[in-house]
């Protein structure tokens, strides 16, 4: 018989699919701003191999010569990015939701046959709760992540008035470095995220807008009764 | 026989199976009207009308609000005593980077050029370039930073805004909350906080690398001051005024923030 299980809070799909919108925003002022001196490119043995980014890719978003309001848009939605974080991470300490998210000791390991698993090199998955080892790893990574950029951020932001921090990100040129690093690190995670999503299927998908998964209970009763 | 157990299940089971169905409905309802919303309210806030250019222009009307808002809340943060980071002489490019050459394009009239200052009294100082030289001198060593993204460790050395002010007896100008600067063609011009002008960094610049301003760098008398992008760092200084209002500001007309504070 099918039950329902409750699974994601409202507060933790609330401050996901408002995170979504917002950190597209983000991501695309940022490049307006960072069309306007647009330095960063994998080297290596002086070849180049990657430049940030193509002229083509540049043109297709409408991106070059838009640097004002790049940072009039950035320097908004900046605010609904960060009280949106702290809105969810102040509710994961609260709620004690944390537990479930944080890696433990055993993560490590358990994350390397989650993968392991995932690929189909390995049978059994570890046994697990809400999150496997490798969630609780990535779902913690992101969150750092987003503190990273909002400190990062701020570095570049008043480099004089929050020096200590431009010193704590290893100053101006490193800080604006990782800063375009962790976005880079989101559009990564995107992807993962995404195929991890699709391959998990619809109740899981469900679960994160409205809360509940499906159980089917028949399953474990039928095997009692095989014993 | 009847099994009571098994007349049960279905009963039990359609109901999980409404709840279901009515949950489903609810929150995917919900998540569509909020996307559709959400959605709306960007496009709004997107095609959102452009500021009418007065003192300043060139931005979205909502997004001027929050550029302004933000502004009152990092003011907070400012402090004389955030001092940009100071580096050996040695450290400074000996290319200093040019970037534009707004309102400074025009011939240099060098032996004419006066420094006007527009006092509260209607008074106006005309100071040469002696006169500030003979004022004690500051050399500044920092990372200049470009609203662009760039920066470059560079080498200024001129008197320092508060000198200047003490010296010329300027003091109950700088009661007011503004600055304003402009070249001599007025082709460019700056309007600075009264917070960030007084800050003990904040130099009228007449040396760059220990040698006197170049043309391309705003020579005779040009504004440093590290607490602003670059924008604010006005070159050729014709004329300095005070006010309560802002002053006009060359890109905060073109839709940059008025505050550019750093």
């Amino acid at each position: 018989m099918k039950t329902i299980k409750e699974k994601h809070s409202l507060v933790m799909r609330w401050t996901h699919w408002v995170n979504f919108p917002i950190l597209t925003v983000m991501i695309w002022s940022g490049m307006l701003i960072y069309w306007a001196n647009d330095e960063y490119k994998i080297t290596i043995f002086g070849h180049t191999y990657v430049r940030f980014f193509p002229d083509w890719y540049y043109n297709l978003l409408h991106i070059p010569a838009r640097l004002a309001e790049g940072m009039a848009f950035h320097f908004l939605f900046m605010w609904f990015f960060t009280l949106n974080g702290i809105f969810y991470v102040a509710y994961t300490i609260i709620s004690g939701a944390w537990r479930e998210l944080v890696p433990q000791k055993k993560s490590w390991k358990e994350a390397w046959l989650v993968l392991l698993h995932d690929l189909h090199i390995r049978k059994m998955a570890p046994p697990q709760n809400k999150y496997n080892a490798a969630q609780r790893i990535a779902y913690t990574a992101i969150i750092v992540m987003g503190i990273g950029s909002v400190i990062t951020g701020l570095a570049i932001y008043k480099p004089v008035q929050f020096y200590y921090l431009t010193w704590l990100c290893g100053g101006y040129h490193f800080a604006r470095i990782i800063h375009f690093a962790l976005t880079l690190g989101y559009v990564f995670f995107f992807v993962i995220h995404v195929v991890q999503v699709v391959i998990a299927g619809w109740n899981n998908f469900r679960s994160v807008i409205s809360g509940f998964e499906v159980v089917n209970t028949d399953a474990p009763k039928k095997l009692a009764k095989d014993e | 026989m009847s099994n009571p157990e098994e007349e049960k299940k279905p009963k039990a089971e359609v109901a999980v199976q409404k709840q279901i169905n009515r949950r489903n409905f609810i929150s995917f309802g919900t998540f569509a009207v909020l996307g559709v919303a959400a959605f709306g309210g960007w496009k709004s806030l997107y095609n959102s009308a452009i500021e009418t250019t007065g003192i300043t222009g060139g931005a979205h009307k909502p997004l001027r609000r929050a550029l302004n808002k933000s502004e009152l809340f990092f003011r907070n943060f400012f402090s004389n005593n955030h001092l940009v980071k100071t580096y050996p002489k040695s450290m400074a490019a000996k290319k200093v980077r040019q970037n534009t050459n707004i309102g400074s394009d025009s011939k240099l009239d060098a032996d004419n050029w006066r420094l006007q200052v527009k006092k509260l009294s209607g008074e106006v100082l005309a100071i040469t370039l002696d006169e500030i030289k003979s004022l004690p001198k500051t050399d500044l060593v920092f990372d200049f930073k470009c609203v662009e993204g760039w920066d470059q460790i560079q080498h200024w050395g001129g008197v320092r805004f508060v000198d200047f002010v003490e010296h010329f007896g300027l003091e109950p100008e700088t009661k007011l909350n503004y600055v304003g600067m402009e070249t001599p063609d007025k082709g460019y011009y700056v309007g600075l906080d009264m917070d960030s002008a007084m800050h003990p960094q904040t130099i009228l610049a007449y040396e760059v690398n220990d040698m006197p301003l170049p043309v391309g760098h705003g020579a005779p008398l040009r504004l440093i001051i590290p607490v602003k992008y670059g924008i604010k760092n006005l070159k050729r200084i014709g004329s300095i005024n005070f006010s309560n209002h802002r002053p006009h500001d060359y890109w905060a007309e073109q839709g940059y923030d008025y505050y550019s504070g750093l």
